[in-house]
């Protein structure tokens, strides 16, 4: 399906002579493609080949005296999940706003400027977001955790105490969003400048107010693309890791408290701060991690890319 | 064949990288600066890697830029992958040394090395030693008391307010605000954080009953990667308390400790004398200088809160030009030269004068 | 009321009243904007004269007048204009103020990294390494070097294999491998980096039997993992765009398909691979949880890919600011000079990737 409006049109059945030129060409194409099977098919058990020692380990080698495996990654896995939850949903509204704003909203002649602009956002090296995100952002935040915590410290999210140096998960979050907002943003507004045409000046001719038409027109047409979009933004925040690691106050826990300084750390956080130290089983037990986590975002973008593949017209927007 | 087109840039990236970095202006060819005799005497040539204690890392770095200087044709690696890793490198023979927080166990000592030559055993020489400081960033508060049971209640989470009533008998004169208290540990395993509970637990074992160990035993508090990420933690951080390295507290306001009756800061004489009055581990062997530490000293001019980190060499190497090289480095660091390096870039507390010619002499027996 | 529906936008003001009444004119809400920041403003004058609190009510009071603005705008235009009209300001409203909100971060971070990068941003930054420097002084010409190998090497791996795959794609596949492979590259490109680096670790370190391994090329390895998907998708995208006329011409001369696709597909959409590979490495240069596992960190230069450790930018910018010594300013100043680079770098890709793009081949453009 993928390939078959640009095919060149054989002509029915005349065999043209192989030459050997054609051949070689034709089997190194098809050789890269397959390593790229055999590339996802060995990082898959190449990584499950290394994990092995680490199913079976001792609580001793266990960083936190877990009494197995699963009990050390378990709060990892929610603490990935859950950051990744929060940047979603701060990055979403957000995001769903500036694709509007750059389609519908913003002058023609700009709008691919400020386009532009957001995806500057991509370009930036996540370690850099990490280094803002610990130098600026989290002592400019602090203020306003402590107030939330003064004020609304009976709400289970916000429960003191806070920490006094902002280091926390809703922290991360928020580097986590503008980290994902550009990849959002760009394929919601795709989506949203193949609304058809006719759709949106046929609401407008009802004496629809612009709003109004982007709500009858543009976003029902939109909502599996943001849908997807979404799950995209999901997978990389999963899976960033730089960000998380430099400002987080990390602890192997559950918690749902935003804004204290104990914080569930996540699966890639909690690679890259131990792996340089780490020696022996823990080695193994950080890579069978790193196996849990492939597997979550696999399942992520394979959800997905499932969703985006059933409307071909949104491939490949990213 | 097109292909050609898109490598060629790569190409002639790295080509451009390779002509760029003929000259890495500090590298390479003899050290302009030391031109001294020094680097004429020396005839030690060949690679010496070791592997091990991040606490030694910065120091280590001095050492080895001082050490190559004098010796040009010596290239030392050393890699502060934590003492562990130091340990076991060293006896899986992937490093000549190692650099760690703790002396080698009972267990490891009773193995084989693989560096060594076969049936002798590996030594630890004390070459590093740190008094470690606990610095706080309290709005008002410049002057902070504790004793180390205090320090246990805070760092396991019972005391959660500065206005606590326990640290207030301990400071009469300071203001303290009744802000909750952030209390900011090691987030990765690390010897500093040892030391640290090993203090506590010694001290204050009625406050403190868990084993000393790498990693921070309480789900409480703030979790900082490295020292630095402690510092700048606390120093962003708003009524935080944490533990370092002494050399790296900069500005921040830094308590004094409990010993015996009086308050002490640290200082490098004090975390000096602890080592040096402390007795060496017993039953090893006569050049294995582990020394156990007298953390509940109540000498006044002691300062027990100290990290103590080892060089673990061979008694006798497999390889003889390995341990004219080895002899060489640790020596240069044992020396007091070297000790004095560590100082400045470091702020390590030099090794006393009985205790380095300690050292020195089990150096010599290295063959 | 008999005008009860108002066109939305663009009124021609000549025309009957009848359309213009009970429509805002256009300066209203900007003067309401105005009109909140100085309330809000002065209501936080006030309260820093009663001494409560003195320290971020510039952004406090940005913050709340903003909000303040949102409502009231609302408010005037539905007593004024009508509920509809009301929310549709209201959404108008949402939106532009979740671009602003986007566009802080951005700002914040560019004038972070610009001012405090500047200060180390000088000739030995470019011209020595981390070797036998302690403290001040030093440079990262070995990361900068490390990143150009790594990434040189990354890119070798991976546009022969992307642009292959693509064309395997676009011009050969059919059937379940190429929709496979379409669908496995498309989820390729969501595997988080530091698994890369993990399977590249994984990988050599049982290749090549040795537990700790760090060395450049497992680097180069990682990232190509990470870089392939994007070439491919990119490519990919490039190759449909040519023409199918131009093809059969070629065939129509009896030209033979390898040929084809060698001399006329590709020189057609050069420019457009072009683009994608730059985009493709803007990505990874900046990537450094893998890299921090494979490729590890050293103090010194090291050219050969293939054995010991080798320093790049973004882990240098990461070691120098999470191993800083006594002198902790001058390593943050170098972390925040390497940061700039990295900056510098990636954003000078992706201004010649779009220029490319733009210049070489204009109407393939998106």
């Amino acid at each position: 399906m993928t390939t078959a409006p640009v095919k060149p049109a054989a002509p029915p059945r005349l065999k043209a002579k192989q030459r050997p030129g054609d051949r070689i060409f034709s089997t190194a194409t098809v050789a890269a493609g397959s390593l790229i099977l055999v590339t996802l098919a060995a990082v898959t058990i190449f990584l499950i080949a290394q994990s092995i020692p680490a199913f079976t380990a001792e609580p001793g080698d266990l960083k936190g005296g877990a009494e197995n495996f699963w009990a050390y990654v378990g709060p990892l896995v929610f603490g990935t999940i859950w950051a990744a939850f929060l940047a979603l949903l701060i990055a979403v509204p957000l995001a769903i706003g500036i694709a509007l704003f750059i389609s519908h909203y913003a002058p023609r002649r700009l709008a691919q400027g400020l386009g532009y602009v957001i995806d500057l956002l991509a370009a930036v090296p996540s370690v850099v977001f990490g280094l803002w995100g610990i130098t600026v952002l989290a002592p400019f935040v602090q203020p306003f955790w402590s107030t939330l915590v003064d004020l609304f410290g009976w709400f289970p999210l916000f429960a003191g105490p806070v920490s006094g140096t902002g280091r926390t998960i809703l922290t991360v979050a928020i580097v986590l969003a503008v980290m994902i907002l550009p990849i959002i943003t760009a394929l919601s507004r795709e989506i949203f400048l193949q609304t058809p045409k006719l759709h949106e000046e046929a609401a407008l001719a009802l004496g629809a107010t612009r709003w109004e038409m982007i709500r009858t027109a543009v976003l029902p047409f939109g909502r599996p693309g943001i849908v997807s979009a979404s799950m995209l933004g999901l997978g990389r925040a999963l899976g960033e890791t730089m960000a998380v690691a430099m400002v987080l106050s990390p602890q192997v826990l559950i918690s749902f408290a935003l804004l204290q300084s104990t914080n569930p750390t996540t699966i890639a956080a909690n690679i890259a701060l131990n792996f340089p130290e780490a020696h022996g089983v823990g080695v193994n037990v950080l890579i069978a991690t790193g196996l849990i986590l492939f597997v979550i975002t696999f399942a992520v973008n394979f959800i997905a890319r499932a969703i985006v593949n059933r409307r071909k017209a949104f491939s490949g927007a990213n | 064949m097109k292909l050609k087109r898109y490598a060629a840039p790569a190409v002639i990236a790295i080509t451009a990288a390779l002509a760029l970095s003929a000259c890495a202006s500090n590298e390479g060819g003899a050290p302009a600066a030391g031109g001294s005799s020094d680097a004429a005497a020396s005839t030690l040539t060949g690679t010496l890697t070791g592997i091990g204690s991040s606490a030694q890392g910065s120091a280590q770095e001095a050492w080895i830029a001082a050490f190559q200087t004098a010796n040009p044709d010596v290239t030392v690696n050393y890699d502060p992958q934590g003492s562990g890793a130091g340990r076991e490198s060293f006896i899986s023979g992937a490093s000549a040394f190692a650099g760690s927080d703790s002396a080698l166990n009972d267990d490891e000592l009773a193995g084989s090395f693989a560096s060594c030559a076969p049936d002798t055993k590996a030594i630890d020489l004390p070459v590093y030693i740190s008094p470690i400081a606990v610095v706080f960033n309290v709005e008002g508060v410049k002057d902070l008391n504790l004793d180390a049971t205090t320090i246990a209640n805070i760092f396991s989470g019972k005391i959660t307010t500065w206005n606590d009533p326990a640290i207030a008998a301990l400071n009469a004169d300071a203001t303290l605000p009744s802000a909750p208290i952030t209390a900011v540990h090691r987030s990765d395993d690390s010897g500093t954080t040892k030391n640290f509970t090993d203090y506590l637990g010694k001290v204050a074992p009625e406050a403190w009953a868990e084993k000393a160990a790498d990693a921070f035993p309480f789900q409480s508090g703030e979790g900082a990667q490295g020292t630095s990420g402690v510092i700048q933690a606390v120093t962003n951080g708003v009524n935080t308390i944490g533990y370092a390295d002494a050399s790296k507290a900069g500005d921040l306001g830094v308590a004094k400790i409990k010993v015996g009756d009086e308050f002490v800061e640290y200082t490098a004489e004090g975390a000096a004398a602890v080592v040096e009055e402390s007795p060496l581990v017993e039953g090893r062997e006569a050049n294995d200088l582990a020394v156990a530490l007298d953390r509940s000293t109540t000498d006044p001019s002691h300062y027990p809160l100290v990290l103590v980190s080892y060089a673990i060499a061979c008694q006798e190497y497999a390889d003889a030009a390995q341990a004219d090289l080895v002899k060489a480095y640790i020596g240069y660091i044992a020396s007091e030269e070297g000790q004095q390096v560590a100082a400045d870039a470091a702020g390590a507390a030099p090794l006393s004068a009985d205790l380095s010619s300690k050292v020195a002499a089990a150096i010599e027996t290295i063959k | 009321m008999t005008t009860t529906t108002t066109p939305p936008t663009r009124q021609a003001e000549p025309i009957a009243n009848s359309l213009t009444t009970g429509i805002l004119p256009k300066y209203v809400p900007w003067l309401l904007l105005v009109t909140s920041w100085v309330i809000v403003g002065s209501v936080f004058v006030i309260l820093m004269a009663a001494g409560v609190n003195e320290n971020f009510n510039v952004v406090g009071a940005v913050f709340f007048g903003t909000v303040l603005w949102v409502i009231v705008n609302y408010v005037v235009s539905r007593v004024y204009e009508g509920p509809r009209p009301a929310m549709n300001r209201f959404v108008t409203s949402l939106v532009s103020l979740a671009f602003v909100i986007a566009l802080l971060p951005l700002i914040s971070l560019l004038y972070t990294v610009i001012s405090n990068g500047i200060p180390r941003f000088d000739l030995p930054f470019f011209s020595e390494s981390m070797r036998n420097v302690v403290g001040e002084g030093g440079g990262a010409l070995h990361a900068i070097v490390g990143t150009l190998e790594i990434t040189g090497m990354a890119t070798l791996i991976s546009v022969p294999v992307g642009l292959l795959t693509a064309i395997y794609l676009v011009e050969y596949g059919r059937g379940h491998l190429a929709r496979a492979i379409t669908f496995l590259v498309d989820v390729m490109t969501g595997i988080p980096s530091i698994v890369a680096g993990l399977f590249a670790f994984a990988f050599f370190a049982l290749i090549l039997n040795q537990p700790g391994i760090r060395f450049g090329f497992g680097g180069a390895v990682a990232l190509s993992v990470l870089m392939i998907p994007v070439v491919v998708r990119s490519s990919e995208e490039m190759l449909k765009l040519v023409p199918n006329e131009l093809r059969e011409a070629a065939y129509a001369l009896g030209v033979p398909k390898w040929l084809t696709i060698v001399k006329v597909v590709l020189p057609t959409s050069i420019a457009g691979i072009t683009t994608g590979v730059m985009l493709a490495i803007s990505r990874v240069i900046g990537e450094t949880a893998p890299l921090l596992i494979i490729a590890g960190f050293t103090q010194s230069m090291n050219y050969n890919l293939f054995s010991e450790r080798m320093m790049t930018l973004p882990v240098f910018v990461y070691t120098q600011y999470a191993n800083q010594g006594t002198d902790a300013q001058a390593y943050l100043d170098r972390a925040w000079a390497g940061a700039l680079t990295l900056v510098v770098i990636v954003m000078a890709l992706n201004l010649v990737a779009r220029i490319v793009a733009k210049v070489f081949s204009p109407k393939l453009g998106r």
